[in-house]
């Protein structure tokens, strides 16, 4: 039922191309963007310069691209000037001052648009979901070959911006740092506020016609946040960003191509496709982000956990130990005290046996002197900390024990010997029992 | 009134009739002072004194409703390279995407100018700073992995790169440890010897006298500066914290009600 799905190089190479370029062109200055925590600024511009075409369109009588261009750009750094204007003034924050300044703005320019509409071929459905795909229809002839124009508007930008970027990384990266030294030393931070404006500016306009605001608005943000997560260094984050740019712009338009036909839907929006994968990809970069990203984070929970239950099986038998000493303890009656599941403990407990902690028997296991140093440092950490929310945190007697359950576990050598220090080195904790001394091996 | 006045070359700050105002509040008012070469000043003062809006009037980093300040008998435009700025630890974003070795180096971007590379022998300079603040072994550490003491001797090592002649510290004895602070007080004395000053904000009295020359007690105006041995004494301090000028207060509510109800 499906018709084949055909790709050829002629076509969709040139619609990956300019999506590539608008992507990159759009996630470089976005870096920065991010960095000074006001990313949003790029999607307030892109809106906000609708009534800079407008204006430039009636004053122009046509849609020849260089008048559209400037009074684009014009307006996009009102937008922050605006922006800035309305929260010293205003004072509102800065969110709340994008907000009503891009609203504003893209607002003025629908009505402009919507008045001319009789009279003017613009369009504001293709000026919000672009036009990629008619990219391949609108050639220039540049020395001998055919270009669509949208590649050479585009490819001028991203070469402007990857010039702007190189040239200023070092200024940049300070008046996003720390502004306040930066115009101490006479980087003015205003400057550079403003350079990276016209930057946006010129990508958002530049985008715009071709890609529509949904792709150049997602790549100011995306690209940049992904990268984020995966390094720490700015120089790979700014180069991570530019490869998950141009991964999202293959991705989206190989699967806005394929993905409806799968479904028996004829092929969708590629730019709408192309900003779903960059939040695909920032998705899986969440989960795999080497440092905070969720799988990281519950694998590192786990091995606490595992790590924590390790240590309370020794103290646990290391407290009955203290009773009836070398008594063999089973494996069930541990799990079941300590509320674990019994085959985790069995499978914990072989591992103390492999560190030389405990030895084996048929009835259980009981502690090696590895194994009693060790649960006599957990005992005396406990106990210490019971010593010491008592006397000094005030703390109930019968509230004690959970906490110090959970601080025993993370309690050094130094942090011991400071607890003895202020506890005035105990000899029994609030219970009454025996605090064990500190070993010296 | 003295703008006219040339200003003193031989001293490396000097301040006249300085107000800075916050949507009409004076932040600090009618500030006069002169910095002698050679010392370790305390500025020292109480919340919301002015004390870090001083620092930055004299930088230009916010307007000045009026005054002049001079730095070597310039203005802080001509004298900038001459100018060491620390700002407060907590002002700057620590997960930042950058090394310990990149900030120190952003201390020589004055240096190395607009649109220049940052070159090997810059990031020398910058591990000789390192070592100087004790923590070489950190230089490629990401900041975010910084303890509070460790970012306080980054940005040192930052304003010794910088090598100018005048320091403005905002708190760098801010909530650091006791090894911390000695390094800053040895750094500190180590620029004095060098002939350098240096102006710090700082908020543990009791060390004033052992660590600083001189002292500039601010309280929105100057209630008194001079050689820490004259000066820092209890009825000055007293006169510092013991109140704001509350009439000069009340005067500027009611100067704000008033444009309000207009």
């Amino acid at each position: 039922m499906n018709e084949p799905v055909g790709l050829s190089w002629d076509y969709d190479g040139w619609i990956v191309l300019a999506g590539m370029l608008c992507a990159v062109a759009a996630s470089l200055p976005g870096n920065f963007l991010l960095l000074r925590r006001m990313s949003l600024l790029g999607d307030a511009i892109s809106h906000a310069i609708l009534p800079g075409l407008a204006v430039a369109f009636f004053v122009s009588e046509s849609r020849s691209s260089l008048p559209m261009f400037l009074g684009a750009v014009i307006v996009g750094i009102l937008t922050a000037l605006f922006t800035e204007w309305i929260r010293n003034f205003g004072d509102v924050d800065e969110g709340a001052s994008m907000g009503v300044v891009f609203t504003t703005l893209f607002a003025i320019g629908l009505v402009m648009i919507v008045q001319a509409a009789d009279h003017v071929d613009l369009d504001p459905g293709c000026v919000l979901y672009g036009a990629i795909e008619a990219t391949p229809y609108d050639l220039i002839k540049v020395a001998e070959l055919e270009i669509p124009r949208v590649v050479i508007v585009l490819g001028i930008v991203t070469v402007i911006n990857l010039l702007f970027v190189l040239l200023f990384f070092k200024e940049l990266k300070l008046s996003a740092f720390d502004p306040a030294l930066a115009t101490s030393i006479g980087f003015s931070s205003r400057l550079m506020h403003y350079l990276l404006m016209v930057i946006v500016a010129v990508t958002a306009v530049a985008s715009f016609e071709t890609a529509g605001n949904i792709l150049v608005v997602a790549m100011f943000v995306v690209p940049p946040a992904t990268a984020f997560l995966l390094t720490k260094r700015l120089g790979m984050m700014i180069f991570c960003s530019t490869i998950i740019a141009v991964l999202s712009a293959v991705c989206g338009h190989l699967s806005a191509v394929l993905v409806p036909h799968v479904f028996g839907f004829r092929s969708t929006s590629t730019s709408g496709m192309m900003a779903l994968c960059a939040g695909a990809l920032f998705f899986v970069a969440s989960l795999v982000s080497p440092r905070n990203g969720v799988i990281v984070r519950v694998v590192r929970r786990q091995k606490l956990a595992l790590r924590i239950l390790s240590e309370d099986l020794i103290a646990l038998l290391y407290r009955m130990d203290e009773r009836a000493r070398d008594c063999t303890v089973s494996v069930q009656k541990l799990s079941s005290i300590l509320l674990a599941r019994p085959w985790l403990a069995a499978w914990l407990m072989n591992g103390h046996v492999r560190t030389g902690h405990v030895i084996p028997s048929e009835t259980g296991f009981r502690l090696t002197d590895a194994g009693r140093h060790l649960g006599s440092v957990l005992v005396r950490s406990h106990r210490l900390w019971e010593q010491y929310l008592v006397s000094e945190g005030g703390v109930a007697v019968d509230r004690i024990h959970g906490q110090a359950e959970k601080l025993e576990h993370f309690t050094n050598r130094e942090l011991r010997d400071r607890l003895d220090e202020v506890t005035a080195a105990p000899s029994t904790d609030p219970h009454g029992r025996r605090i064990p001394s500190e070993r010296t091996n | 009134m003295n703008a006219t006045l040339p200003l003193n070359a031989s001293l490396p700050l000097t301040v006249n009739d300085l107000t800075v105002a916050w949507h009409r509040k004076p932040v600090i008012w009618d500030v006069d002072l002169e910095v002698q070469p050679g010392q370790l000043v305390g500025v020292v003062g109480p919340n919301g004194a002015g004390k870090s809006t001083l620092l930055k009037a004299i930088m230009d980093l916010v307007p000045k409703a009026s005054g002049r300040v001079g730095i070597f008998g310039q203005s802080y435009r001509q004298s900038r390279h001459r100018v060491g700025y620390v700002p407060q630890r907590e002002s700057v974003d620590w997960d930042f995407p950058i090394s310990v070795l990149d900030v120190v180096t952003m201390g020589l971007y004055g240096k190395i100018g607009w649109c220049m590379p940052v070159r090997r022998k810059h990031r020398d300079i910058a591990r000789l700073a390192l070592e100087q603040v004790g923590i070489s072994e950190l230089a490629n550490r990401q900041i975010s992995q910084l303890s509070g003491g460790q970012q306080q001797r980054t940005f040192l090592a930052r304003a010794l790169v910088q090598d100018a002649d005048l320091y403005l510290m905002d708190e760098p004895f801010a909530a650091v440890d006791a090894a911390t602070e000695k390094a800053i007080v040895e750094i500190l004395r180590g620029m004095r010897k060098a002939g350098k000053t240096a102006l710090v904000i700082h908020h543990d009295l009791p060390t004033v006298p052992e660590y600083f020359d001189s002292v500039v007690l601010l309280n929105m105006r100057v209630v008194a500066s001079g050689p820490t041995k004259d000066v820092f004494t209890r009825e000055n301090l007293e006169r510092t914290y013991g109140g704001r000028l509350t009439l000069l207060d009340e005067a500027t509510e009611a100067m704000r009600r008033r444009e309000r109800t207009l």
